[in-house]
C-alpha cells in the first residue's frame, strides 16, 4: 500500500474539475436549501437540462458554444418555472417529493426513445466541445507540483470551472447580504412573518428556484464540456443526495459551505475508494473483491451523512444556531 | 363523524367487495414439476416475440448431448441427462433469420445449473444486426449473469417494458388491454403491499423514509439468499441479527435492575460477539451450506425484514426524535441510511439481476382473454390475502386501531393513553416486513437486483401520495392506481415511459388535490 500514492490521489481529486462542478451545483442548493428553506431534492434535473441544453444546441442545431451556454442557462429558468409555479406553494414534505418526481420525469423524457432525434436518446451525445477546447490558451504539457499533475486540457477546464464557483460564491456572497437575501433567510425561518411585512413570498421563493437552478444547469455545462459526452442515465437521483452530503458536510446557509463540502467529501471518497482497493489486493479484507471498492464508498457516503446530522448537524464551517431550523 | 372518514368508509367497502370478487377467481396449480431434466432455451427478438426454427446444440464438455430447433413459442428444449452445472448450449447461427444476431454477441451460454427435476433455463435475444451490445434500457449486459446461479438475459432485456410472457402484440386492443391491466393488476399489488408501510411510518412519524425502497431490496434479496444456499453469507447475517436480538434483549432485561454502566456495557458486548462471530461464520462457515425452499425462505426474509425495520425505529429513529432532530434532518439521517443498506446489498448480492429458482418455467393459464401463469395468479392471490388480512389487521385488532390513532394525530393519541413510541415500534415492524414480502412477490414476478427497491421507491411515493399520506388504506388504492396507470400507459405510449407517467399522475393529484384521494384535508385557520 503506497499512502503517498492514496494521498494525491485525492488531493487531485479534490482541486480536480468533478470537485468543481459539484460545487457549482451544492451552490445552488444552498440558495435553495440553506438560505430559502426550500427541500429541493431534484437538483440533478437541473444539471440534466444544462448539460442537454448545451449539447442539443451545439450537436443537434449546430450553435456556438455561447449560444449553448445561453440556452442551458434558460432551459434551467424553464423548468424552475415549471417546477416552482405548481410545487411551491406545496408543504416541504411535499415539495421534496415532488422535485425527485420531475427530475426523474425529465430523465425518463430526455432518454425516451421518441426524443432520440433531438437527445440521442439513451444513447446521448458526444462531442460537442470542442470548440472550448480550441480556445484553450495553455500551452500543451504537464503541470503541477509534486506527483499531482494535471494536462495543459485539465488545468484550462479547472481554470474556468474554479473560476464559475468563484464567481458563484462571489454572487451568492452579495445577494445574501442584500436586502434580497434578508427577506430569503426571513422564509427560511418564519414564512408567515415575511409575509405579514407584505412580501410576496411566493415570488422570492420562485425567484430563489430560478437562481439556484441556473448554477446547477452551469454545474451540468461543465460536466457536458469535462466529459464531451452525456447521456440521460448520469443524472440519477443519487447525485442530488451526493450534493446534500456536500452541502451539510460543509455546512449549509454558509457561503463557502457547499464548496468546502465538495472539496473535502471528494478527498475522502477517492482515499477511502483507494484505501479499500489496496487493503484488498493486500488481502487485509478477505470476503471483499476489489470491484466491491466502488459500492463501499458509496456506502461511506450514507454512514458519513448519518453521523454528520447526528453529532454535527451544522457541518464543518455551518452556524448550529442558523441550522436547526424546522422546516414546516 | 366527518364527510371525508364516511367517503373513505365507502371506498374501504368498495376495496374489500373488489378484493372479493378477485379472491373469486379459481386459483390454479403453483409448482411445475415435470420428469426428466431439460435445458429449455427462449429465443426472442427485440420486440420479445418468439422466433421459430432456431437450432440450439447442448454439449457437456465437449460431449455432444442433442440438439433441438425452437418452436412456435421460441422454446427449444433439450433433453439431458441429469443435473449438473457443466452444460454448455449453442446457438447455431446458421438457422438465424436474416439479418439477426444476439444482442451480446455470444452465441453460447454455459455455466447455468440444471437442478433436479426441473429445467435449466437460459435465453437468447435477437436484435438486428448492428444494434448488438448496445443493451436498448439501462439494463446490465446479459451476458453478465452466466455466473450467477442461473443464466437468464431474457429477464435484463428490459426492466421497464417485462410484460407478460404469454403476451403477443398484434392481438386486439381489448385483449390486450386486459392483459396489461393484469400486469397492471399485480405491478399494483406490489407496490401497495410495500407501500403501506412507508405511509403508515409518515403518519405515526411525519417523516417520509427515503431507506424503504432498500427495505423491499433487502426481503428480495435475503429470499434468494436463503432459497439458492446460505452458506457464508446467509449464516452470517442469520448470526448478526440473532446477536442483534440477543443484546436487545439483555438491553431490555437489565434496565433499571443494575447500574446503568452495566445495561449499556453487556448489551455492547454481546453485539461486539456477535459481530466477531459473524465474521467467523462468513469466513469460515462456507461448506455449512443449507437451503430452503422459496416459499419458507420468503418467511425468512419477512421476519429478517420486519427485524431490520424495527431495529432502526429503536436504534436511529426513536433516539434522534428524543433529541428533537428536526424533520429535514431526518429526510437527510434516512437518505443515508438508504445508501448505506442499499450498497452493502449490492456488495453482498453483486450488481447482477437474477431470477429465483423455482416457479419459472410455468405453463401460462389463459383466463379469457388474459393468459397468466400460475407463479403470477399465486401472487395476486396471496398479496389480495395479506391486504386483506392488513385491512382487517387495522381495522378490528387493538393494536391495529392504535396504528390508525396515532397516524391521524400523535399527540391526541398520545393523550388519550395510548404508547405512541411502542405503537410506531409496531409500525415499523410491520412495515419492513411487508416491503420485504413486496421485494420478494416483486422478484418473482420481475427479477431480483440490487435497484430494484429504489426504482420502485418513486412509485411508492407516488402511491401513497396519490391514496393520501399517512393513510394505510390509501396506500393500498394509491398502490393499485399507479401499478395499472403505469402498465396501460404502453397500450398508448413506449414503455420507456411509463414510470414518467406514473408520477405524473402523482404530480397532478398533488395539484389539484394535495391531500390525496382518501386524504383528510387539514385545517387552515
Amino acid at each position: 500500500m503506497d499512502f503517498a500514492y492514496i494521498l494525491t490521489a485525492g488531493i487531485t481529486t479534490a482541486i480536480g474539475p468533478i470537485a468543481a462542478i459539484y460545487a457549482l451545483a451544492a451552490i445552488g442548493l444552498n440558495l435553495h436549501f440553506g438560505y430559502t428553506g426550500l427541500l429541493n431534492f431534484g437538483q440533478v434535473g437541473f444539471m440534466l437540462v444544462g448539460a442537454y441544453g448545451l449539447g442539443i444546441s451545439v450537436n443537434t442545431f449546430g450553435l456556438p458554444m455561447w449560444a449553448g451556454f445561453l440556452v442551458a442557462v434558460a432551459c434551467a429558468v424553464v423548468l424552475a418555472l415549471l417546477l416552482g409555479i405548481p410545487t411551491l406553494r406545496l408543504r416541504a414534505d411535499y415539495l421534496s417529493i415532488c422535485t425527485i418526481a420531475v427530475a426523474e420525469v425529465a430523465r425518463l423524457l430526455y432518454r425516451a426513445e421518441f426524443a432520440r432525434d433531438l437527445t440521442g436518446g439513451v444513447y446521448g451525445l458526444q462531442g460537442f466541445a470542442d470548440g472550448f477546447y480550441d480556445m484553450n490558451p495553455i500551452p500543451r504539457g504537464s503541470y503541477g507540483f509534486g506527483d499531482i499533475t494535471f494536462s495543459a486540457r485539465d488545468v484550462w477546464l479547472m481554470l474556468f470551472a474554479w473560476g464559475l464557483v468563484a464567481v458563484a460564491c462571489l454572487v451568492m456572497w452579495l445577494l445574501v447580504h442584500s436586502p434580497w437575501g434578508r427577506v430569503i433567510k426571513g422564509i427560511r425561518e418564519d414564512e408567515d412573518a415575511v409575509r405579514s411585512l407584505g412580501k410576496n413570498v411566493f415570488v422570492y421563493k420562485m425567484q430563489s428556484l430560478v437562481l439556484g437552478g441556473v448554477f446547477g444547469a452551469l454545474a451540468g455545462v461543465v460536466i457536458a464540456i469535462n466529459q464531451q459526452t452525456i447521456h440521460p442515465d448520469q443524472f440519477m437521483p443519487q447525485v442530488t443526495f451526493y450534493l446534500w452530503a456536500m452541502l451539510l458536510l460543509g455546512g449549509a446557509g454558509r457561503t463557502l459551505g457547499p464548496v468546502i463540502g465538495s472539496v473535502v467529501l471528494w478527498f475522502l471518497l477517492t482515499v477511502v475508494d483507494e484505501l479499500l482497493r489496496g487493503l484488498i489486493q493486500v488481502g487485509a479484507l478477505p470476503f471483499l473483491q476489489s470491484s466491491d471498492a466502488g459500492a463501499l464508498r458509496h456506502a461511506v457516503v450514507g454512514l458519513v451523512l448519518l453521523l454528520l446530522i447526528v453529532f454535527r448537524p451544522q457541518g464543518l464551517i455551518g452556524d448550529r444556531k442558523e441550522m436547526l431550523v424546522n422546516v414546516k | 363523524m366527518r364527510k371525508g372518514a364516511h367517503v373513505r368508509k365507502r371506498l374501504v367497502t368498495v376495496l374489500l367487495a373488489v378484493i372479493a370478487a378477485i379472491l373469486a377467481v379459481p386459483a390454479a396449480a403453483v409448482a411445475d414439476t415435470q420428469g426428466g431434466e431439460a435445458i429449455v432455451a427462449n429465443i426472442r427478438d427485440d420486440n420479445r416475440d418468439p422466433v421459430e426454427g432456431v437450432t440450439v446444440t447442448v454439449f457437456q464438455g465437449d460431449e455432444e448431448i442433442g440438439s433441438a430447433a425452437s418452436d412456435p413459442e421460441g422454446r427449444a428444449r433439450v433433453e439431458v441427462p441429469g443435473p449438473g452445472r457443466d452444460y454448455r448450449a449453442v446457438l447455431d447461427t446458421e438457422t438465424l433469420p436474416e439479418g439477426l444476431v444476439t444482442s451480446d454477441g455470444e452465441n453460447e451460454r454455459a455455466g447455468f445449473q440444471v437442478r433436479e427435476g426441473r429445467d435449466g433455463l437460459i435465453a437468447f435475444s435477437l436484435v438486428p444486426e448492428g444494434q448488438q451490445e448496445t443493451a436498448d434500457d439501462a439494463s446490465p449486459t446479459p451476458a453478465e449473469s452466466a455466473d450467477g446461479g442461473q443464466d437468464d438475459p431474457g429477464a435484463a432485456a428490459d426492466p421497464e417494458s417485462d410484460v407478460e410472457p404469454g403476451f403477443t402484440p398484434g392481438v386486439s386492443f381489448g385483449a390486450k388491454a386486459a392483459q396489461l391491466a393484469v400486469s397492471g393488476l399485480i405491478f399494483g399489488l406490489v407496490i401497495a403491499i410495500s407501500a403501506i408501510g412507508l405511509s403508515l411510518i409518515f403518519g405515526t412519524t411525519r417523516m417520509i423514509n427515503f431507506a424503504h425502497g432498500d427495505l423491499v431490496t433487502f426481503g428480495a434479496i435475503m429470499a434468494m439468499i436463503f432459497s439458492t444456499g446460505a452458506g457464508g453469507i446467509g449464516n452470517s447475517l442469520l448470526v448478526l441479527f440473532g446477536a442483534g436480538l440477543l443484546a436487545a434483549g439483555a438491553g431490555w432485561l437489565l434496565r433499571g435492575r443494575v447500574p446503568g454502566a452495566v445495561a449499556a456495557v453487556v448489551p455492547a458486548l454481546v453485539l461486539l460477539l456477535g459481530v466477531a462471530a459473524s465474521t467467523a461464520v462468513g469466513v469460515y462457515g462456507e461448506s455449512w451450506n443449507w437451503e430452503v425452499p422459496l416459499l419458507a425462505a420468503i418467511l425468512i426474509a419477512v421476519v429478517l425484514g420486519a427485524l431490520l425495520g424495527i431495529g432502526m425505529e429503536r436504534y436511529v429513529w426513536q433516539p434522534l426524535r428524543a433529541r428533537h432532530v428536526a424533520l429535514i434532518q431526518m429526510f437527510i439521517v434516512s437518505i443515508g441510511l438508504s445508501l448505506l443498506l442499499r450498497h452493502l446489498l449490492l456488495v453482498v448480492f453483486g450488481g447482477n439481476r437474477q431470477r429465483y429458482d423455482e416457479f419459472q418455467l410455468q405453463e401460462t393459464l389463459s383466463l379469457g382473454p388474459v393468459s397468466i401463469t400460475p407463479r403470477d395468479l399465486t401472487i395476486v392471490v396471496l398479496s389480495v390475502v395479506v391486504l386483506v388480512a392488513v385491512a382487517c389487521m387495522l381495522q378490528f385488532t387493538r393494536i391495529g386501531k392504535a396504528m390508525r390513532a396515532v397516524s391521524d394525530n400523535r399527540d391526541l393519541a398520545e393523550s388519550s393513553g395510548i404508547d405512541v413510541n411502542r405503537v410506531t415500534l409496531y409500525v415499523w415492524g410491520m412495515g419492513g416486513g411487508l416491503a420485504a414480502l413486496g421485494g420478494t412477490f416483486y422478484g418473482l414476478n420481475q427479477t431480483v437486483y440490487w435497484q430494484m427497491g429504489f426504482h420502485l421507491l418513486l412509485l411508492m411515493f407516488a402511491a401513497v401520495i396519490l391514496g393520501g399520506l399517512g393513510t394505510a388504506y390509501g396506500a393500498m388504492v394509491g398502490g393499485l392506481v399507479i401499478g395499472l396507470v403505469a402498465q396501460l400507459s404502453t397500450l398508448w405510449f413506449s414503455a420507456q415511459l411509463m414510470n414518467a407517467w406514473a408520477l405524473a399522475i402523482m404530480i397532478l393529484v398533488l395539484l389539484v388535490r394535495p391531500q390525496g384521494i382518501l386524504g383528510r384535508r387539514e385545517r387552515v385557520g
